[in-house]
């Protein structure tokens, strides 16, 4: 059975050349979440973005494939990538209230997707989510699907939008760091039902986030990616209990403990990020050359 | 906020709207409401002063000008004219800038770098000088005067909605509307314009405003209808004239543009924010 996604020594540059992306190779199995950690900057969401088609039109990429459920998103014509990136793709966004339109209602924003990209009739899509706001514990959705995002607490809107992204029942969901924008209290619960929902539907999540310890929570592969490079990949509990590269042990010192808030935390260690540099250095000339 | 007391306690919106409606009303029903003929002249009443002074006649409530005409009458068929223009020229300058600063604002590259490139240059032209410009060159006359206004200030439009598009344009539910498979026209019309109509309906109320300066000054250089037909620019002229006899005749229909403009503007920030999800 083929990966649900699946995407080979993929590369992009900005327009003066510089690379964002070098070489990312990742795969995400039907059902598996796979994480994908590195501090910002590192080029995760453009990665995320890559997958979903909607690169900024200022990077382009150069070199690679991205196969979703075998399909070569790179030799599909535009509209049926489009189509097929609709039908099986959904994104679990950063911050949920840009992500949604401030002047239209909630409930118009959920189906309309339902009824464009699966022709479902505007009856059955309502049915559906009204459904899915079950799912993720809204308990007035009469009051939810009536309002405006802005009438909603950070919270709501992002159960509004994690009901959304699995209401189509995609193969594949990007998650770029959903909890990060919510208060701290919050960011539990929407981890949770994220990892309930998903375990639910059995649905592949590509899990976007800066945060390690989210990755032992929820995932069960994690890539680490260090200015646009994936230096290490693994299991998550071979990761977590052997770490093979030094910027992933660096990442780990950095990270807080729940257990011991108050131990040490080292910054990454300068002595790992130069050497990072002059690895990603000579990779860099290593890859200008064939390509001119 | 409470909502409902914010919708009922507007007193700009209510003050505004309450002017505008008694003056569009008036002008509608003019031949109904006015007093007296506005072209009837009667040498016998000339410069009248309005009711509440000494030699005033009864029927005559803001006086006379030179040649005996009712002021009042006056004003109120001289807003036939402001209001129509008002509407037609703003609606005009409207459809066209908020179309093309729609989409240079979402779709960006070269259509953005077109539109921009033509509202710099229009811009570059002072706006009363071009009205005058372009009337000479149209004539004189009630659709040239609606397409002279609407040809300058088009641009207005155009730079507002621009701008706003395109902050519109990066947001992520334009992304989102993307990866569900929303084609660019789609996304525009459905996700980005909802956001931007409050601001056209504020610019909107606000170009009517200045359609009505406009014509007012084009009536005032004489550039403007070229009938007998009272306006509020042509009265101002002549009250200029006899400033000294009758002030009367200068200073009501200013009083009038002014309440007018002022109204306009306001009821259009009024509405913007009532259009307003965020602010609603
Ligand atoms: N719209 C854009 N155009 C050009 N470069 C961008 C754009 N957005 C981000 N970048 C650059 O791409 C790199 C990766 O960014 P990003 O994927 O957002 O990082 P992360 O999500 O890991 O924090 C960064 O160096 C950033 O400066
Ligand atoms: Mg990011």
């Amino acid at each position: 059975m083929s990966a649900c996604l699946d995407i080979a020594n993929l590369s992009a540059v900005l327009p003066n050349g510089q690379r964002v992306l070098r070489s990312v190779s990742l795969s995400v199995q039907p059902g598996e979440v796979r994480a994908l950690v590195g501090e910002s900057g590192a080029g995760k969401t453009m990665i995320g973005k890559a997958v979903l088609g909607v690169l900024p039109s200022s990077v382009r990429i150069v070199e690679g494939d991205m196969l979703l459920e075998g399909e070569d998103l790179g030799r599909l014509q535009p509209k049926a990538r489009r189509t097929l990136i609709g039908a099986r793709t959904a994104l679990i966004p950063q911050d949920p209230l840009t992500a949604l339109n401030p002047s239209r209602r909630i409930g118009p924003q959920m189906t309309d997707r339902l009824v464009r990209i699966l022709g479902w009739s505007g009856e059955k899509a309502d049915m559906r989510i009204r459904q899915l706001l079950d799912e993720v514990q809204i308990r007035d959705p009469e009051r939810v699907l009536k309002s405006y995002p802005h009438e909603l607490s950070g919270g709501m809107r992002q159960r509004v939008l994690i009901a959304a992204a699995f209401a189509a029942e995609p193969r594949l969901i990007v998650a770029d760091e959903p909890t990060t924008a919510l208060d701290v209290t919050v960011q539990k619960q929407i981890l949770r039902l994220i990892a309930a929902l998903q375990r639910e539907h059995g649905t592949a999540i590509l899990f976007v986030t800066h945060d390690l310890g989210v990755v032992a929570k929820i995932s069960q592969k994690v890539s680490v990616l260090y200015a646009g490079k994936v230096v290490e990949e693994a299991d998550a509990a071979a990761l977590f209990a052997a770490p093979q590269h030094p910027y992933t042990r660096a990442l780990m010192a950095a990270t807080p403990r729940y257990t011991d808030p108050f131990a040490s935390l080292k910054p990454v260690d300068e002595a790992v990020l130069a050497g990072l540099a002059a690895e990603i250095a000579a990779a860099d000339l290593a890859w200008r050359r064939p390509h001119g | 906020m409470d909502r409902a007391s914010r919708r009922g306690l507007s007193p700009r919106l209510w003050l505004a709207g309450g002017w505008l409606l008694l003056a569009l009303l008036a002008a509608i029903f003019a031949p109904l409401v006015a007093p007296q003929d506005p072209l009837a002249q009667d040498l016998m009443l000339e410069r009248l002063p309005p009711l509440w002074l000494d030699g005033a006649e009864p029927g005559y409530w803001l006086g006379t000008d030179s040649l005996g005409r009712d002021l009042l009458s006056r004003l109120i068929f001289g807003g036939r004219i402001a209001f129509i223009v008002a509407f037609a020229a703003a609606i005009a300058a409207c459809l066209v800038g908020s179309t093309l600063g729609l989409i240079a604002g979402y779709f960006g590259g070269w259509a953005d770098r077109i539109i921009s490139r033509i509202v710099d240059i229009w811009m570059a032209f002072p706006p009363v000088l071009f009205a005058i410009l372009l009337v000479a060159v149209l004539g004189t006359g009630l659709s040239s005067v609606i397409l002279a206004i609407a040809i300058i200030d088009w641009t207005r439009f155009c730079r507002v909605i621009r701008a706003e598009a395109m902050g519109q344009s990066r947001m992520d539910y334009v992304e989102n509307a993307r990866i569900a498979g929303y084609g660019r026209i789609g996304i525009m019309l459905r996700e980005v314009l909802p956001n931007v109509v409050p601001s056209i309906v504020a610019l909107l109320s606000l170009e009517m405003g200045i359609a009505v300066i406009v014509e007012a000054i084009l009536s005032f250089v004489n550039l403007s209808i070229s009938t007998d037909d009272p306006t509020w620019g042509g009265i101002i002229a002549e009250g200029r004239l006899s400033i000294h006899q009758a002030w009367w005749v200068l200073v009501f229909p200013l009083i009038t543009l002014i309440l007018t403009v002022l109204s306009f503007s306001q009821f259009g920030e009024a509405l913007k924010a009532r259009f307003d999800p965020v602010l609603r």
